[in-house]
């Protein structure tokens, strides 16, 4: 779609874009650019020189049983992520739309969690599971189960995931809410009077129709729990115990920044990049259905 | 969004009585984790360390959080609410004004390269910080601005998502007002400023709350530029408090801390809610 009415002039338009194009070329696209030049190279242990490698970086990482491991991390740690906030905020929803009243009171009483920072929400679970002082963790004791997610790799890897899920339940709330809100009226009713009952009205009627919604949300959250849930995984475990919750960006952070081996954190960069690049194509392939609708 | 209509589906009686119960133990169990911090920040630490902790406040509200305020753990908490609070109203005021500029030039001039610039736009939203950190981190350093506020704020504030909705927005804008304005001799700029920016009010707001809780909870980029605690902010700064090894950790405090760093956001979501939705719903389109 393009506008009939423009204004004459060239310098102006140029003016107006430009500090939006100096941001993204300078912070943007010439550290991508950088990114990928370095995942070429193997630099010296001091910095000084480094030395061309071709896909070499690339090649030792697909080979590295520590990097197939923080994928495999990765992709168990978002699956878990993606289904314990799905689920539950479908479930809140659902009932949510069956109430008349005090349907609002619960939205705004569910939204907060949102406005929590994962790094926040990090250790708000920390301190409920922490090994000494855990309020939570100590209940665990009472009936006998030891928790201990500093040691046991599979605790801190649910730990990780259920303060990573927290606070993405509201939003998941919302847009389900939303899109429940929105089935018609009509349809339901129809449905009820041909005798079909809750759970088989929700089954054949409703799920079908939230189905885009739902498709929108698995991708949303998938994206998240690549990236934003570093904060959640840098406060509570660090990507410990023995590389057990290391999802790909902390792998990034810590051969990047602590390890200091460049190519290789630059290689990561560059495979995250097209990982990142395959989710937006999907997004987007699915914004352009849902329009044509 | 509450429904006027009783329709003939929805439960009475003790279906409608275990919908309530379902919907008050979900909020119950989602707000747990903050009622805990909240009772963690008003008792004594020893009542903390010998578990189990109480589950109602305690009287030490007030010294456990001027203790934060004031002293804090590296640097007074008062110093990183500020510093977050620049970083929130930057990212969100710049990414705003930025994308408000760009829009306006992409829908209402033709000048060459307009899709080039549209496109590199674009490609930003695939470019997110946790992926190109190293290389940002030495652009940065090298123009001098680790630890100060235009380090924190400029290399997350382009943004595509607002550049979209703000030149969907104006395609909705009729033709005849920049008709109008042209056959009255107005500038492009005096038709920006009294037309298109008052009609855009509504999804600036909108957009604001959304883009000040991003720039409030970003936690990876302020921890890899800001060296200075003086410079921490807040939601980073939590982290900083938490001990390694076998300090004493001074859970009182760190939980003050967290309550603290959940506030304002938590306000802007609240007082805001409609904008917020909206916003929400928006800028994911």
């Amino acid at each position: 779609m393009e506008k009939r009415v423009t204004f004459r002039g060239w310098g102006l338009p140029f003016f107006l874009i430009a500090p939006q194009i100096i941001v993204t070329v300078v912070f943007f696209f010439y550290p991508a650019i950088q990114a990928l030049w370095q995942s070429l190279f193997i630099p010296d242990p001091f910095g000084l020189s480094s030395q061309f490698v071709g896909l070499g970086n690339f090649i030792f990482l697909l080979n590295d049983e520590f990097y197939a491991a923080s994928f495999l991390t990765t992709a168990v740690f978002s699956t878990l992520v993606t289904v314990c906030t799905m689920v539950p905020a479908l479930f809140l929803a659902v009932v949510a739309d069956r109430l008349i009243k005090g349907s609002g009171t619960y939205r705004t009483l569910l939204i907060w969690p949102y406005a929590v920072a994962p790094a926040v929400a990090g250790v708000l679970w920390l301190f409920m599971f922490n090994t000494r002082v855990g309020l939570v963790s100590w209940y665990l004791g009472q009936i006998g189960y030891d928790w201990n997610h500093v040691l046991n790799g599979g605790e801190a890897m649910g730990l990780v995931v259920v303060a990573s899920a927290w606070g993405r339940i509201s939003y998941n709330f919302l847009f389900f809410f939303a899109a429940l809100q929105a089935v018609p009226r009509s349809v339901i009713e129809a449905a009820a009077i041909d005798g079909a009952r809750f759970w088989r009205r929700f089954f054949t009627i409703v799920l079908p129709l939230l189905s885009p919604i739902t498709f929108f949300l698995l991708v949303v959250n998938i994206v998240y729990s690549f990236f934003e849930t570093f904060g959640v995984i840098h406060t509570i475990t660090a990507g410990g115990p023995q590389q057990s919750t290391t999802i790909l960006v902390y792998k990034v952070f810590s051969d990047g920044f602590v390890g200091q081996d460049l190519g290789s954190s630059s290689a990561q960069s560059v495979i995250l990049l097209v990982i990142v690049g395959l989710l937006t194509v999907i997004q987007f392939k699915y914004i352009e259905k849902r329009v044509h609708y | 969004m509450a429904r006027q209509e009783q329709g003939m589906v929805e439960k009475r009686g003790a279906g409608l009585w275990l919908a309530h119960v379902f919907m008050i133990t979900g909020v119950l169990i989602v707000s747990f984790p903050i009622w805990l911090a909240f009772v963690a920040s008003t008792v004594t630490h020893s009542e903390i360390v010998s578990p189990p902790m109480p589950v109602w406040p305690g009287d030490r509200l007030w010294e456990n959080y001027k203790e934060a305020l004031f002293s804090g753990a590296n640097v007074p908490v008062a110093k990183m609410l500020w510093n977050s609070l620049i970083m929130a109203v930057g990212i969100a005021t710049g990414k705003i004004i930025i994308s408000l500029l760009s829009a306006f030039a992409i829908v209402y001039f033709r000048f060459p390269c307009r899709s080039m610039f549209f496109w590199m736009i674009f490609l930003t939203l695939m470019l997110p910080v946790e992926v190109r950190i190293v290389p940002t981190f030495e652009v940065v350093a090298g123009f001098g601005m680790l630890n100060t506020y235009y380090g924190l704020i400029f290399p997350l504030i382009a943004s595509a998502t607002a550049t979209f909705l703000f030149r969907q927005f104006f395609l909705t804008i009729p033709d005849e007002l920049a008709e109008a304005a042209r056959v009255d001799g107005a500038k492009p700029m005096q038709f920006f400023i009294d037309i298109v920016v008052p009609m855009s009010r509504t999804n600036m707001a909108a957009l604001f709350v959304i883009l000040f809780i991003y720039g409030w909870n970003q936690y990876l980029w302020p921890l890899l530029i800001t060296t200075d605690p003086e410079m921490n902010t807040i939601v980073m700064g939590i982290k900083q408090m938490l001990p390694t090894g076998d300090d004493i950790t001074e859970w009182p405090v760190i939980m003050a801390t967290s309550i603290l760093a959940m506030i304002p956001p938590i306000i802007v979501v609240i007082s805001m809610q409609k904008l917020f939705v909206r916003g929400l719903v928006d800028s994911e389109k």
